[in-house]
C-alpha cells in the first residue's frame, strides 16, 4: 500500500495576509479589533449617509426625486446619485425651523435640533464630510510625501539638503498657525470677487501643505536605510534604472511605517477641520459638519440642552478613539519593537 | 560644540528669512488694495487707499516689495491689526504676557504629571495600575481639545457653578486692574506683589478651566514616551549592575533609571511649548481667555492680515528659538551627543 503523496497546501494570498505574524498579533488585540469594527461603521455611516438620515428640501429637489424613501431603491437612479455623488444641497444640514432656541429629541430629529439644524443630520452627513476629504488628503498628502521623500532619501547630496531645509522652514509654524495663515490669505482671495466661498478646495491645500512633511521625513530614513541593502545593488548592477530602483525595490519596503501613520493621520484630519469649523474658519454655518455643531452648543450649554452637546461629543470622541485604537493596535503589530 | 551652537544660532535668521519670504509670497495672490489693509489704521487713511499702495509701492515687483516689508518689519511695524484695534507689536506686548501664563501654569503640571504617571506606569507593567494609565492615555490623545473645553465648560461652569467660565478676572475686578502696578506682566504674581491676593486668586480661578484642557489633550503623549523610555531604561544594563550591586530598589529607579528616561523630556519640553501655543487658539476661544491665541483667531476670521501674518512671525520666532534652545540643551544634559 501506497501512502498518498501529502498535498503541497496551496495557501491563498488571502490566508497568507491573515495567517501572517503581523494580522495574528493583531487579531489577539480586542481593543484594536473593537476600534477597527467602529472606524468600519462610521465609514459606512459616511456611505450611506443618504440612507441613514434621508434627504429632503432642495437636496429632494436636486436628486429629482418627490419622495424620501425613494432613494431605498437600488434599482434607480437616484440611490446611487445619492450615495457616490449627491448634490452639494445634500451636505447643507436639514434645517426644520428657523428658531434658535434648541428643542429636544423627537421622531423627526431624533438627536433633537439646535438653531433650527437638525444634529441627526449634521452629524451623520458631517462624517461623510470629515472622511471624504480626508481620504483626499491624506491621499495627496501621502503621495508626495512618499515621491518626494524617496527622492530626498535615495539622490541625497544637493536635493536631500535642499527638501530638508525647506521641511525644516516648514516645521517652524506649528501646522494649525500654517493652515490658519493660509486658509486667511485664501479666503481673502476668494471672497474678494464677491460670491460664496466655498472653503472646501482651500481648505484640501492648506492641510496638504502641512501635511507632506512628516510622510516625507519618514519616508526618507527608510530610503536611506533600504537603499543599501544588497538586493538594491543587485538590482543595480542588473542595469535597473533610478526609477525602477525607486518604485519598485526601495519604496515597497519602506511604506510600513508610513501606513499606521496614514492611518492615524485619518483620523486626526476630520478632528482638525472640525477644529477650524469650530473656531469659524471652516465650512459656512449650515454644511454639514462636526465642529460647527459643537460650535453651536457653546450656547447652550444650560442642563436641559444636554443634547446639544452629548451627541455632537459623543460622535466625534467616538470616532477618533476608535481610529486611535485601531492604529496603535496596527503600529504594535507591525513593529516588533513595541511592548 | 561652540561650533555646533554657532552653527545653530545662524540658523534661526535663515529659516525666519524663508519662511517670511514664503508667506509674503503667498500674499501676492491678493489685490494690492488687500494688501494695502494691513497700514491702514483709521477712516482717512482708508479714503486715501490709493495714496497707501503708492507710498508703500505695493505695485511693485515683489523682490522690491519684500525688502520694504523686511525692512518695515525689522524697525518693529507689522501693521495695524483690525481685530484689536491697535498695532500688531502693540496688541502682541499686550497679549502675549497673557498667553505665557496660560502657558506656565500649564506646563509645569503636565511635566510633572506625566513624569509621574509615566513612571509609575512603567514600574507597574501590566498590572492593573498600568491597564488604567495606557487606557486613559489613549483617551487622552484621542480627545481634541475643543471638545474637552466645551464639556469641562458645561460641566464646571454651566452644571456645577463652581468655576468661571470666560475671561481673565471676573467683571467687578476688572476695574481694579488699572490700579496695580504691572511688574512681569503676568496678573496673578502682579497681583500678588501688589497685595491683591483676591485678584491673584481670581485670576487663577479662571486658569484652572483652560489649563485643565491642555493638560488633559497634550499630557497623554508625554505619558507614553515616558513609560517606554523608563521601560528601556529598567532593562539595561546599568540597571542590571546596580541591582546586583545590592542597591534598594527606591535608589536604582530614581537615580539610575528615571535619570536616563528623563533626557528626552527636554525634547518634549520643546514639543509641548509649540504645543501649548497653537493649543492656545483653541482653548482662549472657548474659554474667552484675552490672549494672543484668541486675538489671531478673531483676526482670521475677519481676515486681518496683519494680526495674522504678524502671529505668524511671531510663532515661528518662538518655535525656532525653542528647538534651537532644546537641540543646545540636550547636546549639553546628554554627554553621548557629539558634535562632530
Amino acid at each position: 500500500m501506497t501512502t498518498a503523496p501529502v498535498k503541497v497546501e496551496q495557501r491563498s494570498n488571502w490566508q497568507l495576509f491573515w495567517t501572517s505574524p503581523a494580522m495574528r498579533k493583531m487579531r489577539r488585540n480586542p481593543l484594536a479589533i473593537t476600534g477597527l469594527i467602529i472606524t468600519l461603521l462610521f465609514g459606512l455611516i459616511a456611505l450611506f449617509a443618504p440612507l441613514i438620515a434621508k434627504p429632503s428640501g432642495n437636496c429632494l429637489r436636486d436628486l429629482n426625486i418627490t419622495d424620501a424613501r425613494q432613494v431605498y431603491n437600488p434599482l434607480q437612479a437616484p440611490f446611487w446619485q445619492a450615495t457616490l455623488a449627491p448634490p452639494k444641497s445634500c451636505y447643507l444640514t436639514e434645517r426644520l425651523s428657523f428658531q434658535q432656541q434648541p428643542s429636544p429629541p423627537s421622531a423627526e430629529a431624533p438627536m433633537g435640533t439646535v438653531n433650527g439644524y437638525n444634529i441627526f443630520y449634521g452629524l451623520v452627513w458631517g462624517t461623510r464630510t470629515a472622511l471624504k476629504l480626508s481620504f483626499i488628503i491624506v491621499a495627496i498628502t501621502l503621495t508626495a510625501g512618499i515621491i518626494i521623500g524617496a527622492a530626498s532619501g535615495y539622490y541625497g547630496g544637493w536635493i536631500d539638503n535642499l527638501i530638508q531645509r525647506f521641511i525644516d522652514v516648514l516645521f517652524s509654524l506649528p501646522p494649525l498657525i500654517l493652515t490658519v495663515v493660509i486658509l486667511t490669505i485664501l479666503r481673502a482671495r476668494l471672497q474678494g470677487g464677491g460670491g460664496d466661498y466655498d472653503p472646501t478646495v482651500p481648505m484640501i491645500v492648506a492641510f496638504c501643505v502641512t501635511g507632506w512633511t512628516g510622510y516625507a521625513r519618514l519616508i526618507r530614513g527608510e530610503v536611506l536605510r533600504t537603499r543599501q541593502l544588497e538586493y538594491v545593488d543587485a538590482a543595480r548592477s542588473l542595469g535597473a534604472r533610478d526609477a525602477r530602483l525607486i518604485f519598485k525595490h526601495v519604496i515597497p519596503n519602506s511604506v510600513a511605517a508610513v501606513f499606521t501613520t496614514a492611518v492615524l493621520d485619518l483620523a486626526t484630519i476630520p478632528l482638525a477641520i472640525a477644529g477650524l469649523s469650530f473656531l469659524g474658519l471652516g465650512f459656512e454655518p449650515g454644511y454639514s459638519e462636526w465642529g460647527q455643531l459643537v460650535d453651536f452648543a457653546r450656547a447652550w450649554l444650560k442642563p436641559e440642552y444636554w443634547y446639544t452637546l452629548v451627541y455632537p461629543a459623543v460622535f466625534i470622541v467616538l470616532f477618533s478613539l476608535a481610529f486611535n485604537l485601531f492604529g496603535d493596535g496596527l503600529r504594535d503589530a507591525l513593529d516588533p519593537k513595541s511592548r | 560644540m561652540l561650533n555646533f551652537i554657532v552653527r545653530r544660532l545662524i540658523q534661526i535668521p535663515v529659516v525666519m528669512l524663508v519662511l517670511s519670504l514664503m508667506i509674503v509670497g503667498i500674499t501676492q495672490l491678493l489685490t494690492p488694495e488687500q494688501r494695502a489693509a494691513p497700514y491702514i489704521r483709521s477712516e482717512q487713511q482708508a479714503a486715501r487707499l490709493e495714496q497707501i499702495i503708492e507710498q508703500r509701492g505695493l505695485r511693485d515687483p515683489f523682490p522690491v516689495q519684500y525688502g520694504r516689508w523686511l525692512s518695515s518689519t525689522l524697525q518693529g511695524d507689522l501693521g495695524y491689526s483690525k481685530a484689536s484695534s491697535q498695532d500688531v507689536v502693540a496688541t502682541i506686548k499686550e497679549r502675549l504676557p497673557r498667553t505665557l501664563e496660560l502657558t506656565i501654569v500649564t506646563a509645569i503640571p503636565i511635566l510633572l504629571l506625566s513624569v509621574w504617571l509615566g513612571t509609575l506606569s512603567a514600574l507597574h507593567k501590566d498590572k492593573l495600575i498600568d491597564q488604567v494609565l495606557r487606557v486613559l492615555v489613549v483617551l487622552g490623545y484621542s480627545l481634541p481639545s475643543f471638545v474637552v473645553g466645551i464639556l469641562l465648560l458645561a460641566v464646571f461652569y454651566a452644571y456645577l457653578g463652581w468655576l468661571p467660565g470666560a475671561g481673565q478676572v471676573s467683571v467687578l475686578n476688572t476695574f481694579a486692574l488699572g490700579d496695580l502696578q504691572r511688574y512681569t506682566g503676568l496678573l496673578t504674581v502682579d497681583a500678588a506683589l501688589n497685595g491683591r491676593w483676591d485678584i491673584a486668586w481670581d485670576a487663577l480661578r479662571h486658569l484652572i478651566l483652560p489649563a485643565t484642557t491642555l493638560l488633559i489633550v497634550l499630557s497623554a503623549s508625554i505619558i507614553k514616551v515616558m513609560r517606554n523610555n523608563m521601560l528601556e531604561a529598567l532593562t539595561s544594563d546599568y540597571v542590571r549592575t546596580a541591582r546586583a550591586k545590592g542597591l534598594s530598589s527606591r535608589v536604582v529607579n530614581n537615580k539610575h533609571a528615571r535619570r536616563n528616561a528623563l533626557l528626552s523630556i527636554v525634547t518634549l519640553g520643546g514639543f509641548l511649548i509649540i504645543g501649548l501655543l497653537s493649543g492656545s487658539l483653541i482653548t482662549e476661544t472657548i474659554f474667552a481667555y484675552p490672549g494672543v491665541g484668541q486675538w489671531v483667531v478673531q483676526a482670521a476670521v475677519g481676515v486681518d492680515l496683519a494680526a495674522v501674518l504678524g502671529f505668524a512671525m511671531l510663532t515661528a520666532v518662538i518655535v525656532v528659538v525653542v528647538s534651537t534652545v532644546v537641540d543646545i540643551l540636550y547636546g549639553v544634559i546628554d554627554p553621548r551627543v557629539r558634535f562632530d
